[in-house]
């Protein structure tokens, strides 16, 4: 009823004003043509005054001497100029060629010198994580090479993937994944295989650290850096202060879900929120805190340890594992500008819960399978600061900590196994100290020494000295802040 | 988990509640751009600058200020040609914000509509951070900053229809002060012609063409390479033969290498302000090209 009378309202108020427009036109007839013959004298006058300009223009190039420079200046700059245009326009690639993704490769090798022998490496009062977490080999060793290829695929989407060639010939899929372009609001969406938005250091490549190792953290709690298939959904708030929120699904194809792989299971088997929060203090300062959760529920989660016998066990766990992180990163340089000068703190605390059953020797290879509760707090942190000084030189210092706590053994409790046949969850709290400088020729070439003094086995000091190329080919990459 | 959805549907709320913001959000990635979109758009728009005249814009941080900002932006006008190569491409992906994606009214890029000097006919790394599009610091030719103007002027009643008319009439406003402004300019520059000036860096370039100074050497050695004792020593050496009128670099460069040169060459060095900011003077465009000129025509003579 309402909308009814509204419209009615609306055809009245149109046909008004057409009507008032119709007897308008007749009075106003004779003062629309004077309004028009004016702008006609306006135009000409003003063409009269383009045409004074140009020729006043042609008079002063003629005056000035026509060098070969004037010449491209001179009244006919802009035909000579659409020229050039058309001429780069059509030397440009033609073909299939021309739509070859952006490739670049990492190239990057290691001198080692470790006072411990690398294989017996292990953290104490951690539960092994399986991932690639010891120092490289004695003597030489050649790192990861990086093969990363990218493009926009269409108006909607970019592919990225990530290949890793490792020095024992293997090749490992590191990311390979698709991200909106599309979508607006703040949102987008990526899938497939990707580093974790799990703490700061966990998205970025190896090559972009500014040591040559992962913080002791990383190799406790994530394995080196955690890659999980699945997606994510990221949202950036439209405000003047970054704020970000997200979460992912995976499959928890490796630690700290288990088993390695991940379970065989539908749904997901990893699930991790996370939000950014960041802004600029003044021109010469910017920030950013993070905070993830990640959530996965391990099942047979095996690792090897040697029982009070000494005899080499197999044990798992089945349960659930809840990963907290805090994360923070502050970057300096006078202005803002960070070519001659800048500093930046970086920070990262981990907290890992985990609950659930512990089975010892799994394979009877000593006492036979048991099984018995566990539960355990754990948590460890690094800060770390690098600071260039001059234009290609930098310094930088690392301080790693973890705290194993003391884990709850429902075995030893009940009195069926000792504390000495889980020897590697005696507990714990590794440290180390690392010093690094590193020389950058130009922005895709860089050489580092590294010492550090590496007490992540109980009693074994190690004192490690690296010295390492990081070369990038090709594409030039931009890097997250 | 809760209250995390809690805090989205919250975050939610309060995005729907904003008011859609009167002015049009203008994103420069560099001040020039920005302070042409401000000629041009006056009041209907609202600029913010990604750098500032004292940043190196080869390197710069994507912070997270940054992709905030491209967020709710409604345009993004940059210099493009691989300048922003190292940082954009974040801000643009991380952002989720498909009005500004390249390809689209809301993407700008400056170094498009100009024809660019020094394209290098073999692009090879071992010959610096070079461009393989050419050089992409453009602005510092008066005749560029008209072209973009007349584009941007256009983009900006492409996406704020209801302005448009108001946007042409200040962009033929604009064109009109800048003829004149650059009439003057050519004038002043006429006792500049074949100045010899040693450079830092290869942003001058455009200046330099337009000038018709001469170029004759670089305090870098190769492009985006910093200056090493033995490049400063042949210049040196090559001053002592052939002396340049001045030593030249921006405002955002470390001085010391122009002010060796200076002090053992015995040639005055100048900074330019580079771009709008880049000194006191340079306030905006107009005073951009008079504080240029008129430092340069200091040492002239």
């Amino acid at each position: 009823m309402f909308r009814k009378g509204a419209s009615a309202l609306a055809v009245w108020a149109a046909l008004c004003f057409c009507h008032a427009a119709h007897a308008a036109t007749e009075d106003d007839l004779k003062e629309l043509r004077d309004q028009v013959r004016l702008l006609k004298l306006d135009y000409e006058r003003r063409i009269e005054a383009l045409e004074r300009r140009l020729q006043q223009a042609e008079a002063a190039a003629g005056k000035a001497e026509a060098t070969a420079r004037d010449a491209g200046l001179a009244a006919g700059k802009a035909e000579s100029a659409a020229t050039q245009a058309a001429v780069q326009a059509s030397s440009r690639p033609a073909g299939e060629n021309a739509f070859n993704p952006a490739v670049s490769l990492i190239l990057n090798g290691t001198y080692s010198n470790l006072s411990q022998d690398p294989n017996s490496y292990k953290i104490n009062g951690f539960v092994p994580s399986m991932g690639e977490v010891g120092p490289p080999p004695r003597s030489f060793s050649l790192g990861e090479s990086e093969l990363a290829i990218s493009a926009n695929i269409d108006p909607y989407f970019r592919g990225t993937l990530f290949a890793a060639l490792a020095p024992d010939n293997s090749i490992a899929v590191e990311e390979a994944n698709i991200q909106t372009m599309g979508l607006s609001n703040g949102l987008t969406i990526k899938a497939g295989r990707f580093r974790s938005s799990v703490g700061y250091l966990n998205e970025i490549h190896p090559h972009g650290w500014d040591f040559a190792d992962a913080p002791l953290v990383s190799r406790a709690f994530l394995g080196g850096q955690l890659s999980d298939d699945g997606v994510r959904l990221k949202w950036v708030a439209p405000a003047e202060l970054y704020l970000d929120v997200g979460f992912e699904l995976g499959r928890g194809r490796s630690f700290p879900a288990g088993p390695e792989g991940g379970r065989n299971k539908n749904g997901f088997g990893s699930s991790n929120l996370f939000t950014h929060l960041g802004g600029d203090i003044g021109a010469s300062t910017a920030w950013q805190l993070g905070l993830s959760h990640l959530q996965t529920s391990p099942q047979d989660r095996m690792y090897d340890d040697a029982d009070a016998a000494g005899a080499m066990v197999s044990n798992s766990f089945t349960g659930k594992s809840r990963l907290w992180v805090l994360d923070g990163v502050l970057k300096w340089a006078p202005n803002g500008n960070s070519t001659d000068v800048n500093f930046k703190l970086q920070g990262e605390y981990f907290r890992r819960d985990e609950d659930g059953t512990l089975t010892y020797d799994t394979s009877g290879a000593s006492l036979g399978a048991q099984a018995g509760g566990y539960s355990s707090r754990q948590s460890g942190w690094y800060l770390q600061g690098v600071y260039q000084f001059i234009p290609r030189w930098r310094v930088g210092y690392r301080y790693d900590r973890l705290d194993s706590g003391t884990a709850r053994l429902g075995l030893v409790d009940s009195g069926a196994l000792g504390a000495a046949d889980f020897p590697i969850l005696a507990s714990y709290n590794a440290t180390r100290h690392t010093l690094m400088t590193d020389w950058s020729p130009s922005e895709f070439s860089r050489l580092r020494l590294q010492f550090a003094r590496d007490d992540s086995r109980k009693g074994m000091t190690d004192n490690q000295v690296f010295l390492q190329y990081i070369m990038s080919l090709g594409a030039h990459g931009a890097h997250k802040f | 988990m809760k209250s995390m959805l809690t805090f989205i549907m919250a975050a939610g709320a309060i995005l729907a509640a904003t008011p859609a913001a009167a002015a049009l959000n203008v994103f420069a990635c560099e001040p020039e751009w920005g302070a042409l979109a401000q000629e041009l758009g006056g009041d209907r728009v609202s600029v913010y600058s990604a750098t500032t005249a004292l940043q190196d814009p080869h390197r710069i941080e994507a912070r997270p200020s940054l992709i905030a900002r491209v967020r709710t932006a409604d345009l993004v006008v940059c210099t493009g040609n691989d300048l922003e190569v190292g940082w954009l491409p974040v801000l643009l992906s991380q952002a989720g914000n498909a009005k500004v994606r390249p390809g689209t009214p809301g993407f700008l890029e400056a170094s498009q509509l100009v024809v660019k000097l020094e394209v290098p006919r073999i692009v090879d790394r071992s010959m610096g951070d070079i461009h393989p599009g050419g050089n992409p610091h453009i602005h510092l030719d008066p005749r560029n900053i008209a072209r973009v103007a007349g584009a941007l002027s256009e983009r900006l009643a492409q996406i704020d229809t209801a302005n448009a008319d108001a946007y042409r009439a200040r962009a033929a406003s604009f064109q009109d002060r800048w003829r004149a402004a650059l009439q003057r300019w050519e004038q002043q520059a006429v006792r500049l012609r074949d100045m010899p000036i040693v450079v830092y860096h290869k942003d001058m370039s455009y200046l330099v063409n337009w000038l018709g100074l001469r170029e004759a050497g670089s305090l870098e050695p190769r492009p985006g390479i910093p200056p090493t004792p033995s490049q400063l020593a042949e210049l040196v050496q090559r001053m002592q033969r052939e002396p340049a009128k001045a030593v030249i670099y921006s405002a955002y460069n470390d001085p010391r290498a122009a002010q060796f040169l200076s002090e053992r060459a015995r040639i005055p060095a100048v900074m330019l302000p580079y771009t709008v900011g880049g000194s006191g003077a340079a306030r905006d465009l107009f005073g951009l090209f008079d504080d240029t000129l008129a430092r340069l025509l200091a040492v002239a003579k």
